[in-house]
């Protein structure tokens, strides 16, 4: 195959914008306590903006240690006077009217999540968001099925659950800890991400329009102040965190001796294996899927590419002729692949990791691309000539950043694979099923994606091994975390 | 003349190997009356860290054994206790000031709790594992494993029924093994390594340490090479904080203390806190 090396011809596609017209952004958001928006105690606040162009999208109130012993002592109340002591279906009817409000409102939804994060809005029209509604309809499905859940015949819930999430997914991550919690009968006080608190003001509303009682789900905005002060609060009986794993340590510490349950869905540096033998044009669209969707924030993403030493040269050839194909720029374009990145400081993170896989000895490529102007952007890129002791193959970049290593037997790809702290996630692309599995085995990692990457339904447990956290989302095992066991056969 | 008595020397129990202790130490084992019984060996730091290397050894294996296999040398451990039966009546009724009979009863028991261990080796991905059905063409599987290396801090009080009841369901699914027995009444746990060393238990699944778990705890707390840490035997609230906040340096999966009735049949919460779940995705199609 020769046509690799010539250079593909840009398609000039004409910018097709999604209107924001749709989203009714307000100037200020109080927090939503009780079943209603309040303003902060102390009345500060902070600016979330929209990081494809710096626009400031609205004001959010910083929650202070008042407002989180409001919004707790709210959880508690509906915990003990309403959401524990209603019978499963009907708490299933409420998570069902969720998922529905969910996807009756989905557009609306996937343009303020691309405004305030800057993921393209292809991908949260056509991931986040119906992602989002299934989580509720199959959570909604448990309320009623408790006792069927592998956890005794009469499973508790645990009280009220603190839960903090990430910005790379802010709605999807808040689905995955939200509808699970109610539907196990616990209720939730949650903290979303300073940079993109927005969605989860909207969600706010959608409970209000479902009728959900007041103080079954309560939504406090802030940074990392705000998460302490929430995981550390003596009156809450669970806590769920999806971050960083440095972060992730110091919430382990601070549970440390109290009966809070915790589970901790943490950071990787997921490897990407691909065999001689695999369908490379498929392998080379699951490493694009694996580092290049959501600009590579994504704690699972395939950041370190595996390849077979004999397909090397091809495999990067075809690569980068895929990559100059991707599109980087405004997220609200619908031909947008690679949006912006999530904020300034998220930027700088990028850069200075980056900067160590040049000064490392590591060879850096990007397609020709065009960077707006305004706002945070980073090219796709990634570094070949890549070892195992450099920074950049064993620190979590969260950017639109690969490196690439090679191998040349099983055996040596799974010692790479599995020589780092972190056991999210791992993709192996090959045509041969008994080394899929005997590979799938063999990896020390919590999803082990073959031939494809980058899936995630609510049906399908997710989460780490190792300092990749602990406990899972999704499926039966998901419901576990919000849930004690009871009864006789426990 | 009567016969003067052969003494033994107890030591630890790594690797399948039972060195004394690298530090020499040894400490005064008693009877529930005061009564001398042995000087056990006093683990050092360094015997624990070579307990941790001797499990990380032995896990890949270990793990990798068929379940059914593993189900077969758990309950040959049993057949191998109940042929001690007399050895282990005497050493937990001298440990625990109990009567001969009171003694056997807890020796019966522990022989059953390992047979009732034995038997979830191939049955623990059937309760715990799922056929996920996504919305979408995937083949999508999760299952159970092991965690990797576990160490345990074993009851004080309940010196046999209590650490098989803490030891095999860390070793069941395919975990290794650091078990720190208990201090008061460490005898039983060297009489157990002593058959876990001449069953089909490879050496370094179980290591056995025997010595001042306040001591040793804090160190396997911090190990990076340990996956998860097993509390049940602390009994000092304020430690067991420190340790659980020790264990979030790699995030190790914590059991925190507890002292449930070792008589009455577990659950599987013992089992599945040392367990992770694997998820494995493929297309499906032609």
């Amino acid at each position: 195959m020769t046509d690799h090396a010539i250079p593909p011809v840009a398609l000039e596609y004409a910018p097709a914008p999604e209107s924001r017209a749709i989203v009714d952004l307000r100037p200020s958001y109080g927090l939503f306590v009780d079943g209603a928006f309040v303003d902060g105690a102390d009345g500060r606040s902070f600016k979330t903006v929209n990081p494809a162009s710096e626009e400031v999208l609205a004001e959010v109130a910083e929650a202070g240690d008042a407002d989180v012993d409001a919004a707790v002592a709210a959880a508690r109340r509906a915990y003990q006077r309403v959401w524990s002591r209603m019978p499963g279906h009907e708490r299933a009817k409420y998570l069902y009217r969720i998922a529905r409000i969910l996807a009756e409102r989905s557009r609306e939804l996937a343009v303020l999540e691309s405004l305030d994060n800057g993921k393209p809005i292809r991908e949260s029209r056509d991931v986040d968001v119906p992602l989002v509604s299934q989580w509720f309809f199959y959570y909604a499905g448990w309320a009623d099925k408790l006792e069927h859940a592998g956890l005794g015949t009469s499973p508790r819930p645990l009280g009220v659950a603190a839960q903090v999430i990430p910005w790379n997914f802010p709605l999807l991550m808040l689905s995955w800890k939200i509808a699970p919690a109610l539907a196990a009968g616990n209720t939730v006080v949650l903290k979303p991400a300073e940079t993109t608190p927005l969605t989860a003001l909207l969600f706010a509303e959608i409970c209000q329009q479902a009728d959900l009682p007041p103080g079954v789900v309560n939504i406090v905005t802030g940074a990392g102040e705000t998460g302490r002060a929430l995981v550390s609060h003596p009156g809450v009986d669970k806590v769920a965190f999806t971050g960083s794993t440095d972060v992730g340590r110091q919430i382990a510490r601070s549970v440390a001796g109290t009966d809070k349950r915790l589970t901790l869905e943490l950071g990787g540096k997921a490897a990407n294996i691909l065999f001689d033998d695999a369908p490379l044009d498929q392998a080379v669209e699951g490493i694009v899927s694996g580092i290049f969707f959501n600009q590579g924030h994504v704690c699972c993403a395939g950041s370190r590419l595996l390849v077979q030493e004999n397909v090397y040269d091809d495999v990067m050839d075809r690569l980068k002729r895929r990559m100059t194909t991707l599109r980087v720029g405004d997220p609200l374009d619908k031909n947008t692949d690679v949006g912006a990145i999530n904020s300034r400081e998220q930027l700088d993170r990028i850069t200075e990791l980056a900067r160590t896989g040049d000064a490392e000895g590591a060879e850096r490529w990007s397609p020709p691309c065009d960077l707006p102007s305004s706002g945070f952007w980073y090219a796709p890129t990634i570094f070949t000539g890549v070892t195992q002791a450099h920074r950049i193959a064993r620190e979590e970049i969260f950017g639109p950043v690969l490196s690439v290593l090679t191998f040349r037997t099983p055996d040596e790809a799974v010692a790479k694979a599995n020589n780092t702290p972190y056991g999210l996630s791992a993709g192996v692309w090959t045509e041969k099923g008994s080394r899929i599995l005997a590979m799938a085995d063999r990896l020390r990692a919590g999803v082990v994606w073959a031939n494809t990457f980058n899936k995630f339904d609510p049906a399908s447990p997710f989460g780490g091994y190792k300092e990749s956290g602990y406990g899972r989302e999704g499926g039966r095992h998901g419901l576990a975390a919000y849930l004690a066991e009871g009864g006789e056969d426990a | 003349m009567s016969r003067l008595d052969v003494r033994k020397t107890y030591k630890l129990y790594i690797g399948g190997a039972f060195p004394r202790s690298e530090s020499g130490h040894t400490f005064e084992v008693s009877d529930a009356k005061g009564r001398f019984l042995a000087n056990a060996a006093k683990a050092s730091r360094k015997d624990a860290r070579d307990a941790v290397v001797a499990a990380r050894k032995a896990f890949g294996g270990w793990a990798g054994r068929t379940p059914y296999n593993r189900g077969q040398v758990l309950y040959r451990v049993a057949e191998m206790i109940e042929g001690r039966h007399d050895q282990f009546t005497s050493d937990v009724a001298a440990a625990e000031g109990l009567t001969k009979p009171q003694a056997a009863k807890k020796v019966d028991a522990a022989i059953d709790r390992w047979v009732w261990y034995a038997g979830w080796a191939d049955k623990l991905a059937q309760v715990t594992g799922n056929a996920n059905q996504v919305a979408g063409p995937f083949f999508n599987l999760s299952s159970p494993e092991p965690t990797g290396v576990v160490a345990v801090v074993a009851p004080a009080d309940d010196s046999l029924l209590g650490l098989v009841s803490v030891l095999a369901p860390v070793i069941v699914s395919g975990n290794t093994a650091v078990v720190v027995s208990s201090y008061e009444r460490p005898l039983p746990a060297i009489t157990l390594a002593e058959v876990l060393a001449t069953s089909d238990v490879p050496g370094g699944v179980v290591n056995v340490l025997t010595g001042d778990a306040d001591a040793l705890a804090p160190w396997l707390a911090a190990h990076l090479d340990v996956n998860a840490l097993d509390l049940t035997g602390i009994t000092d609230a304020e430690g067991a904080a420190e340790l659980e906040a020790e264990a979030a340096v790699n995030l190790k999966r914590v059991l925190r203390p507890s002292a449930p009735d070792w008589t009455a049949t577990p659950g599987i919460g013992r089992m599945t806190t040392f367990l992770e779940t694997k998820t494995v995705w493929h297309p499906v199609g032609v």
